[in-house]
């Protein structure tokens, strides 16, 4: 029963780090840039909800949906800014501009909201799952993760195979060059994908701060991070991957914590992640690459 | 090329913003204790003309010089600002009852943010200002890091609340909390006494001192206490978000009590994941769990029943008319810290007039004066009656626990 319990536990934090990696992997398949500011459009996500519901005092669904506007509006705005003159430079220029976005946010909302840390309101008011006579509790919040990120999933998989402008990012994303030389938009294609990924941040962020409820303008560093390991860990790139990665880091983290060592958990997380790389270097769900000779 | 000057400017935008984030920070804190420096120049201002007398001796407009080091902002604001704001009522109280050996005192309280660098760079800004005593830090961390500079300065210095044993390293620093290894024993033995309960269950941060110090003076107490360890479980400042394996574990292991060596901010996280999970032990915490109510947006009712150990109530009778007077001035009511620093002021003006210095000596004279009549003094304070110190800047005092009944503390 026991270890049920952590196993649920586990599943529930995986599906915070999955739906995280949904972002990180989408914006990385196809611009192929490491987005690491996106951590911190998930605390501005937070942030927007949190002002609209406690400090306002507007529904949950209505502070989402601001949230989600307001972070894909910020996610188009630093590609245009931000991202887009370096098109052509090299990835390790992007990279740092990106670091250097996401402190650049992080400062922001310690200079709005301060860092004191605020107690977030959970958006899901629904009650928890109890199984086998309140032996075991399932939060509602990790239904609600779990379901949206199979959701998202599916959505975002016939989005990109079913439609135009999901055909122009597979095109992008094979080859940049041909995309353009075949009539194809890049800079558009480009920006509705972080406008995607940065709506998935706000609702990522919502989730993240309704299942752990302490909210600072660091909030999303750290699961950030996680999370692009759990994408690296299911196959930058994959949507699938990211969630299975999302959720298979979870319960290790969470049961090496219950049955080795809370001491030693993100140790063994990152060593499992590195012997995960070293047998299969483009991770669970990765594409093999052909190199061309 | 028009990339490029554009890419360049987006550069010097962005450096530009951080260094104004960074600037406007500081600007805020410096006209923060600017002001509060302006209000105790009026106060003695308006003390000098009212008590002619007074103003005689310190007629050559010599004052103490009093520093604050302590988080204003971040993470650990509430005890900063309880600090800063309970040495500023403790500076008016003694201004306006004729200052320290008839001179006047000066306060200026300077912001670290809870960051060792950050304190160490207060600590410069107080002593360009010209203090000659420090209160502080707040925090152990900032506070091991300041100790190491006012020690070699041979700067008087005075903790409120720096509890890691390291903090008072040097001969020139005294505290008035409990040192981490004391409040660890003394939360074993609170328990033990009180037979609070037998099975004891403990989550505590690895990656802080603070709280592994006070953990491991609580593990070898317990078994005097007869206290039986059941869980013992870890975080990091890394995986500081989730704590359902923990509790878990707790809660499998049929633990009475939770004891909480750690700070607010992860307290308020477990109490709410502890409620998610029904799982009601007494939870037991330290000093670093003052300021759980002031959590924004926190729902105070899963406070409920939680335990401290702390030194100081608002509704115990000796503390009435310090959280009256706390509470017109600042407008919240005063938690442990403030207590702390109120005594820490207190202390000084005790030994400074024990020890007859006046503000004409160099600061290191006045702390060679000082470390002699700390050991020497005895006083009552808010957080302990009979406070004394020894030579290693120790307190002596009984420790008192209370615990959180309809979102106050009430002394047990």
């Amino acid at each position: 029963m026991s270890f049920l319990s952590y196993l649920i536990n586990g599943i529930s934090l995986g599906s915070v780090y999955a739906i995280i990696a949904l972002g990180y992997t989408m914006v990385y398949g196809i611009a192929k840039m490491l987005n690491f500011a996106h951590g911190d459009i998930i605390m501005v996500g937070a942030f927007v909800t949190f002002t609209m519901v406690s400090t306002c005092g507007y529904p949950p669904m209505v502070g989402v949906l601001c949230a989600i506007v307001f972070c894909t509006v910020l996610g188009v705005v630093i590609e245009r800014v931000a991202y887009k003159p370096l098109r052509g430079a090299s990835k390790l220029a992007v990279l740092i501009t990106a670091i250097g976005v996401s402190y650049l946010l992080q400062n922001l909302a310690l200079l709005i909201f301060g860092s004191n840390s605020h107690q977030f309101t959970s958006v899901v008011a629904l009650p928890n799952l109890k199984l086998a006579d309140g032996a075991l509790t399932i939060s509602s919040v990790t239904i609600v993760t779990i379901l949206l990120c199979i959701i998202i999933m599916v959505v975002l998989l016939t989005f990109i195979n079913k439609t135009k402008i999901g055909q122009a990012m597979l095109a992008v994303s094979e080859d940049n060059g041909a995309a353009t030389l075949m009539g194809i938009d890049v800079n558009r294609t480009i920006a509705v994908t972080f406008a995607i990924g940065s709506a998935l941040a706000a609702i990522a962020g919502a989730l993240l701060c309704s299942a752990y409820p302490s909210l600072t303008p660091y909030t999303g560093s750290m699961p950030g991070i996680k999370a692009f390991v759990a994408a690296v860990f299911g196959g930058i790139g994959s949507i699938p991957g990211a969630f299975i990665g999302g959720v298979l880091l979870g319960i290790i983290e969470n049961l090496s914590k219950a049955y080795i060592s809370s001491q030693l958990s993100d140790a063994i997380v990152f060593s499992v992640l590195i012997i995960v790389l070293l047998v299969r270097p483009t991770g669970i769900m990765g594409k093999k690459i052909n190199e061309k000779v | 090329m028009k990339k490029r000057m554009f890419s360049l400017g987006m550069a010097v935008l962005m450096a530009a913003s951080m260094t104004a984030c960074g600037g406007s920070s500081s600007s805020s804190a410096t006209t923060a204790a600017a002001a509060a420096e302006t209000e105790a120049a009026e106060a003695a201002e308006a003390e000098d003309s009212a008590e002619e007398t007074e103003a005689a001796a310190a007629d050559d407009g010599a004052t103490f010089k009093i520093g604050v080091i302590g988080p204003l902002t971040g993470a650990a604001a509430a005890y900063g600002v309880g600090v800063a704001n309970g040495a500023d009522l403790a500076v008016k109280e003694i201004n306006a009852a004729g200052g320290i050996n008839g001179y006047q005192v000066e306060l200026n309280s300077q912001d670290d943010e809870h960051d060792p660098e950050k304190s160490v760079n207060a600590y410069n800004t107080l002593k360009d200002w010209g203090a000659q005593m420090i209160v502080g830090s707040v925090t152990s961390k900032p506070c091991i890091a300041v100790v190491a500079e006012t020690s070699a300065d041979n700067m008087f210095q005075i903790t409120p609340s720096g509890s890691a044993v390291e903090c008072i390293s040097g001969d020139n620093a005294f505290r008035v909390c409990f040192s981490d290894p004391s409040q660890g024993k003394a939360s074993a033995q609170y328990i033990g006494e009180h037979a609070l309960a037998t099975k004891i269950g403990i989550i505590y941060d690895s990656s802080t001192e603070y709280s592994s110090g006070i953990r491991e003076a609580f593990v070898a107490e317990a078994a005097n206490q007869g206290l039986e360890i059941v869980a013992d479980e870890a975080f990091t400042a890394d995986s500081a978000t989730d704590f359902s394996v923990q509790l878990d574990k707790m809660n499998e292991a049929g633990a009475e009590l939770v004891f909480l060596p750690i700070y607010y901010q992860e307290a308020s996280i477990i109490l709410k994941q502890a409620s998610d999970k029904e799982f009601a032990p007494i939870f037991f915490g330290v000093d670093g769990m003052d300021g759980i109510l002031t959590v924004d947006n926190f729902d105070t009712s899963l406070a409920e029943g939680v335990m401290l150990l702390t030194p100081f109530s608002t509704t115990e009778e000796g503390s009435l008319q310090f959280t009256a007077d706390y509470t017109a001035a600042y407008g919240e009511e005063p938690n442990q810290f403030a207590a702390d620093s109120y005594d820490a002021i207190y202390a000084i003006k005790a030994a400074a007039e024990a020890a007859d210095v006046n503000p004409d000596m160099s600061y290191s004279d006045i702390c060679d004066a000082l470390k002699v009549a700390m050991t020497e003094i005895s006083i009552d304070g808010l957080t302990g009656e009979n406070m004394t110190w020894d030579a290693s800047g120790e307190t002596g005092k009984a420790p008192k626990a209370v615990m959180i009944v309809n979102g106050v503390y009430e002394m047990q």
